[in-house]
């Protein structure tokens, strides 16, 4: 064979090599295999995209379902008559919510100016739509619900004025708690309903793991600020074993190569952290009655998570054959 | 022989825009010769910058994959198989005792524009439109870059522009010259197609052309020649569809692809079961624990 230019003897020099000796490693060369190319697919490239999310994305998981079932537990609490705990978790739900997680979303936009443009159109059949509105409607109940609620409970109106504000405490606190709950789980569809195998694998998992760990982390939270009723403890153990039998269903449900990345990568281990620390783990802290500990936990492993399951998606999309084995 | 009997709109003037005629791209790597024009021509006339030059080893092909840069990519395939009814004899790297059977493929990659397109449901912006001609277009100017259409696609096509290319940050794929069309033009990379591996035109007009194609080529020897275009799966069809010598899988191209929202009722279910029991298990905790 003529090989007259320097790239040409260079591509020659590598098929030899990679003939001889399979893979061939070096900076910016990418041979395996010669003169057949032995890779899966074209040349081992991504069949999908890998998601362009960064940790703005994992972190908003985290901040929208803390906020989210806040509001569910702020709810509660003013119902039945606890209403410290009711401003703390509206301050938590208006903080995480209202002002964290739409300056995160923003922040990940590839043109963060146009953020607005979410609200151009409705579209039921687009996850990301619907968060933008789901998460556009909490703010909207969370931060008037904590006005409320904070003028009524420092008795700042008499009379029928204060009436007119316990009614706007009740429905806004309400209505944050329903688009609380969808804003904590919504997540889980976003990620599910894509073209990433290992997302798409366990849709039906993921919105009980975020919705879930968004209610363990607002109870955990709660009691690290101090409020340690059994009502929280409650809300603790429960997220916790929901976490557990998750650990164990994801751990046991293996679909080969398509979602190899959970189970073989890094990143699957990422995952699984998080959830041995959202579960087991805080189950026993709290049995020993170490709650805040138990907090801790909880909440580390809902961040820890969160960050897995991004990770597994960037692994899982550039993997040729995990695409092709959930097809096959 | 090729593309007998079958008129191609290649060179000519149309009104397709203006008479809501569903078009498409027929990509036939059989008389495709790997001199990358569509590429090129992609490039100059959308303005598309230069996204870096890698040297991957991969064959003659340092352009690697579709992208929101690259929106036709030239694959370069180097297979242990036979061509058609060649001679088979050794090739230079060969252990040279016998025959090493060896062929090469090369065939043009596009936006498939998808009959359910996976990007154009994902849009929270409404960014991405259907067209008259049923492609499917991203509005640059209307995009914030949310990359969820990166995601959302089956086929990997389109990318969101990374830092510090012109127009960074906002999610960009084949157009099928939306521009040119309009104007009665044809897309640019079936325009410079030198051996019309790349027919532009009526999608039915296509479909029967491209069936034609695989029959010819199935009697000229290439046993392994078959159509790709995903009409049994959610997909239901592309307006950039293939022939293939092979498995899809070697193209990179998915076995089955399925449209995203396909997942969405499950996921949503499992969503509003976690709520609810959320909201449940929150009222419990506070009537038997207060």
């Amino acid at each position: 064979m003529t090989t007259n230019s320097p790239s040409e003897k260079r591509l020659e020099e590598l098929r030899e090599q990679a003939w001889k000796e399979g893979v061939v490693p070096g900076k910016g060369v990418d041979v395996a295999g010669g003169p057949i190319p032995r890779k899966p697919g074209y040349y081992g490239q991504p069949v999908v995209k890998p998601p362009v999310w960064t940790w703005e994305v994992p972190l908003y998981f985290f901040m929208g379902g803390l906020a989210g079932m806040s509001a569910v537990i702020a709810s509660a609490a003013v119902l039945f008559h606890h209403t410290d705990l009711a401003r703390a978790a509206m301050w938590l739900a208006a903080i995480a919510g209202a002002v964290l997680s739409p300056v995160l979303l923003i922040m990940d936009l590839g043109r963060p100016r146009l953020f607005l443009n979410m609200l151009r159109v409705f579209k039921h059949r687009s996850a990301m739509s619907m968060g933008a509105w789901i998460l556009s409607l909490f703010g909207a109940c969370a931060v008037p619900g904590l006005i409320a609620l904070e003028l009524h409970a420092h008795q700042t109106f008499t009379g029928p004025l204060d009436q007119l504000l316990r009614l706007a405490v009740g429905l806004f606190i309400f209505g944050s708690a329903i688009f609380g709950t969808l804003l904590a789980t919504y997540t889980g569809v976003l990620i599910g309903a894509t073209a990433i195998p290992a997302w798409f694998s366990h849709r039906t998992l993921l919105p009980i793991h975020f919705g879930t760990a968004g209610l363990g982390s607002a109870a955990g939270l709660l009691e690290l600020l101090g409020h340690r009723i059994a009502a929280l403890n409650f809300l603790g153990y429960y997220a916790a074993g929901v976490e557990s039998a998750l650990l164990i269903w994801l751990s046991l449900d293996k679909q080969g190569a398509a979602n190899r990345a959970i189970h073989e990568h890094g990143s699957g281990w990422l995952i699984r952290i998080g959830e041995v620390l959202n579960g087991p783990l805080a189950i026993v802290l709290r049995l020993f009655g170490l709650i805040p500990f138990a907090a801790i936990s909880f909440l580390t492993g809902a961040l820890v998570s969160r960050f897995g399951w991004i990770w597994v998606g960037k692994i899982s999309g550039s993997d040729p054959e995990a695409v092709f084995a959930s097809q096959h | 022989m090729i593309g007998e009997g079958i008129q191609s709109s290649n060179q000519r003037r149309h009104s397709f825009v203006k008479d809501h005629v569903e078009v498409g791209f027929f990509t036939d790597p059989s008389v495709c010769i790997g001199c990358k024009a569509c590429e090129v021509a992609c490039k100059e006339w959308n303005h598309v910058p230069d996204d870096g030059f890698n040297w991957s080893g991969n064959s003659y092909d340092n352009t690697g994959h579709l992208g929101a840069s690259t929106w036709r990519h030239v694959m370069f395939l180097e297979q242990d198989r036979q061509k058609g009814n060649q001679i088979v004899g050794s090739h230079s790297l060969g252990n040279g005792d016998g025959e090493d059977p060896f062929r090469w493929v090369f065939v043009s990659d596009v936006c498939k524009h998808c009959e359910e397109a996976g990007c154009l449901e994902a849009c929270p912006t409404g960014s991405i439109v259907r067209t008259e001609v049923g492609s499917v277009l991203v509005q640059n100017d209307v995009c914030n870059g949310c990359g969820y259409c990166v995601v959302s696609c089956p086929f990997g096509v389109i990318d969101r522009r990374p830092e510090p290319l012109p127009d960074a940050g906002g999610a960009f794929k084949c157009t099928f010259c939306y521009d040119r069309q309009k104007s009665g033009l044809v897309p640019a990379c079936a325009k410079v197609c030198p051996t019309e591996s790349i027919v532009f035109g009526r999608l039915d007009d296509l479909r029967a052309r491209g069936a034609v194609r695989v029959q010819q080529l199935q009697q000229s020897g290439y046993k392994d020649a078959q159509l790709y275009d995903p009409t049994e799966t959610s997909v239901r069809g592309i307006h950039a569809f293939f022939l293939i010598l092979g498995e899809p899988e070697a193209y990179g191209l998915p076995p089955k692809p399925q449209i995203p929202t396909i997942y969405l009722k499950s996921a949503w279910t499992s969503a509003f079961a976690t709520a609810i029991a959320s909201i449940i298990a929150t009222l419990m905790a506070f009537a038997f624990f207060s």
